[in-house]
């Protein structure tokens, strides 16, 4: 295995051997509960300005620690705990953790209290990650897709000491994680049964929870914090801010894929270009009689401006990653639609949901910030490291799903070159971005920037998140790429290359190839499609702006903040 | 500012004598293009002003494809360019030419 980590292990195992002892781990954990019952003022509650003392005494150097970054909510008090430790006291510690959002997450690293870790996500931090990376100050044993990295904390990333937060907890260190309930579950579980220390941060402490979602037995201390914990409202998109550009995008996907293929379960990935989708729902998608006949059911957060089509009885159900500030109230009064609980309020859960989008969804969609003419698509681009969240394990084909839909056989009808072939089904992927991003750069590239951080020797293999390989469509403001009709590499690249519009790699573009698949339905434009770019006005959106969303939703809808612009 | 300007061979424009037309504005990630006549028949003329500095090919080729997919001989633009991308300047001069001759394209 890797360094360090394997030589413990494998210190640890002939110790086991010698000692005739079998059971370690449950012993070091008796001897860490003792140490934090020191700073226990209840049987399991410790207060605020006991949270560095407490971690110091039940971490010790070189444990892997799973603190709390999820993708939405973040056990920032005791992140902020953690980095205010002594580094002679804890060290070398071995981060596994979803998302490196706060600064107080790489401030381990530069501090010298951690020094290793494995992630999913690091968006906020990418760019000071990747700084760290470089100067040696982190090591990355390996940037994951979330599910792979829960399944981790099952097998062989085991955390010793998980780093929770929660809405409430009662006495007996029951926890109440509400909406945002996200990764805990999967986290608390792992460590628990595997003689590892749970620690969570909690909004209150109250006598009676709504609701159980983790049991006190798995639960070793309690702090309530100062402040509530933070979340992120990473998923709401101002409709204001959806461009001509992007609904015209949205237009070429539900007439050229979503209605072509009969998708009903899907995921989007984070954008705009995925909330245009939504919001053309219930008129474009209307006007072309797509109502109950597509996008019935969503792996989705509680995308603000998918209230339109849930109103208007497009959806059945979405299965929730985690949750969305702001839209509690709406989630908890459509309880047919959510994963609501007796108590009245939503339960998310990332590793099901992203479960969900693996096996379940027909289609996924998302965008990128670089594909290259192999299709490959990644967000690893110089100077930041951002890693992939759920994209990697819903943005490929699922080898081992067995049930058929409409959508997964019609593909896998495409993709099979051979007539002898067995026949298998095949998930839509498809990648969906303007040609040119911000600031002008070009989202279509002949190599990738990840192919440079493989070569400086900081990944083991380029960082990619989708592969080519998976990848059966691309749409861009020229068209759609159909890559499940190329039969060659070389019709691969060129209907990329016919869809890449005016970047250097469209306009390397060999035109005979890409009139010939565009005549064979490979590469589809607007126009063939029966759209015209003129018609591609924000008046098909279903909400205008965030005051629009509010309506629809009956008031029920209370944006965060940053986004009451009215 | 960079001053780009280009003449491109084209079909004869069907559009009323001394007809204008304008769209788009000059926001960031915008431009704002204005429709005239010209005074050759079998030319386009373009006129542009635009922010971002350096791409003369990418112009060339956007302009191209669009005198060889429309008639728009004829025809003088003058586009005042906020770095809008190659698909919102193809959009906008679509739009345009589509108000001048509205339900012809």
């Amino acid at each position: 295995m890797h360094g360090a980590d394997g030589i413990r292990e494998s210190v640890t195992a002939t110790t086991r051997i010698l000692l005739m002892s079998w059971n370690l781990r449950q012993t070091n954990r008796q001897a860490r509960l003792q140490r934090g019952a020191a700073h226990c003022e209840s049987p399991k509650v410790v207060a605020a300005a006991e949270a560095t003392s407490l971690l110091e005494s039940v971490i010790e150097p070189g444990d892997k620690v799973c603190l709390e970054g999820n993708n939405q909510k973040q056990a920032d008090f005791l992140a902020e705990a953690l980095s205010k430790a002594d580094p002679a006291k804890l060290h070398d510690l071995h981060i596994v953790q979803s998302c490196l959002t706060l600064p107080e997450h790489l401030d381990l690293f530069e501090q010298g209290i951690a020094r290793r870790v494995d992630f999913s996500f690091s968006g906020p931090q990418a760019a000071r990650l990747s700084r760290l990376i470089e100067a040696g100050k982190i090591e990355v044993g390996g940037i994951h897709t979330y599910l792979e990295l829960y399944a981790r904390y099952f097998l062989d990333l085991t955390p010793r000491v998980a780093l929770v937060a929660a809405e409430a907890a009662d006495a007996s260190g029951n926890l109440y994680t509400g909406p945002n309930t996200e990764d805990t579950p999967a986290i608390v579980e792992a460590t628990a049964f595997n003689q590892g220390i749970v620690i969570a941060q909690v909004n209150r402490i109250e006598e009676r929870l709504p609701r159980v979602d983790i049991p006190g037995d798995w639960v070793d201390f309690v702090i309530p914090s100062p402040r509530p914990f933070y979340i992120e409202p990473l998923f709401t998109r101002d409709p204001a801010k959806i461009t001509e550009t992007h609904v015209l995008m949205a237009m070429l996907t539900i007439k050229g894929i979503y209605a072509e293929y009969g998708v009903t379960a899907l995921n989007h990935g984070i954008g705009f270009n995925t909330a245009a989708i939504e919001l053309l729902l219930p008129t474009y998608g209307e006007s072309l009689g797509l109502k109950g006949k597509i996008c019935r059911h969503f792996a989705l957060n509680p995308h603000p401006t998918l209230i339109p089509a849930i109103e208007k009885g497009w959806v059945e159900a979405v299965q929730t990653f985690g949750g969305e500030l702001g839209m509690e109230a709406y989630v908890a009064a459509r309880p047919d639609i959510f994963p609501v609980g007796r108590d009245g309020t939503l339960r998310s859960n990332r590793a099901f949901a992203q479960a969900a989008g693996h096996y379940a969804c027909d289609a996924f969609i998302g965008a990128s910030l670089q594909i290259d003419p192999q299709g490959n698509s990644s967000t690893a681009i110089i100077g930041r490291v951002a890693g992939f969240g759920g994209a990697p394990n819903m943005g490929c084909d699922a080898r081992g799903r067995r049930h058929t839909s409409p959508a997964w056989v019609k593909a896998g009808q495409e993709a099979q070159s051979c007539v002898n072939a067995m026949p298998r089904g095949r998930k839509l992927v498809v990648q969906m971005a303007e040609t040119f991003g911000e600031k002008l750069r070009p989202t279509f590239v002949e190599r990738l920037d990840a192919w440079k951080f493989a070569e400086s020797g900081a990944f083991e293999l380029p960082p990619v998140m989708v592969y080519g390989d998976d990848v059966t469509h691309i749409v861009t403001e020229e068209g759609i790429a159909n890559l499940l009709l190329c039969r060659t590499p070389e019709e691969r690249e060129q209907a990329i290359r016919g869809v890449a519009g005016y970047t250097p790699v469209g306009l390397a573009r060999n035109r005979e190839k890409v009139k010939e698949l565009r005549e064979r339905g490979v590469i589809r434009r607007p126009q063939d499609l029966g759209i015209r770019l003129s018609d591609a006005t924000r008046d098909w959106l279903a909400a205008q702006d965030m005051r629009d969303l509010v309506r629809w939703s009956g008031g029920l809808y209370n944006p965060p903040t940053q986004f009451r612009n009215w | 500012m960079e001053h780009l300007s280009f003449t491109l061979p084209s079909k004869t424009a069907a559009l009323p004598k001394g007809h204008t037309a304008i769209a788009g504005v000059v926001g960031s990630g915008n431009l704002e293009v204005l429709l005239e006549p010209g005074p050759d028949p079998a030319t386009a003329h373009f006129a542009i002003q635009t922010s971002a500095k350096g791409y003369g090919e990418v112009w060339q080729a956007v302009l191209a494809d669009f005198a060889e997919e429309y008639p728009i001989g004829g025809l003088q633009f003058s586009i005042n360019d906020n770095a809008a991308t190659p698909a919102v300047v193809a959009l906008r001069l679509r739009q345009v030419l589509e108000s001048a001759q509205p339900g012809t394209l």
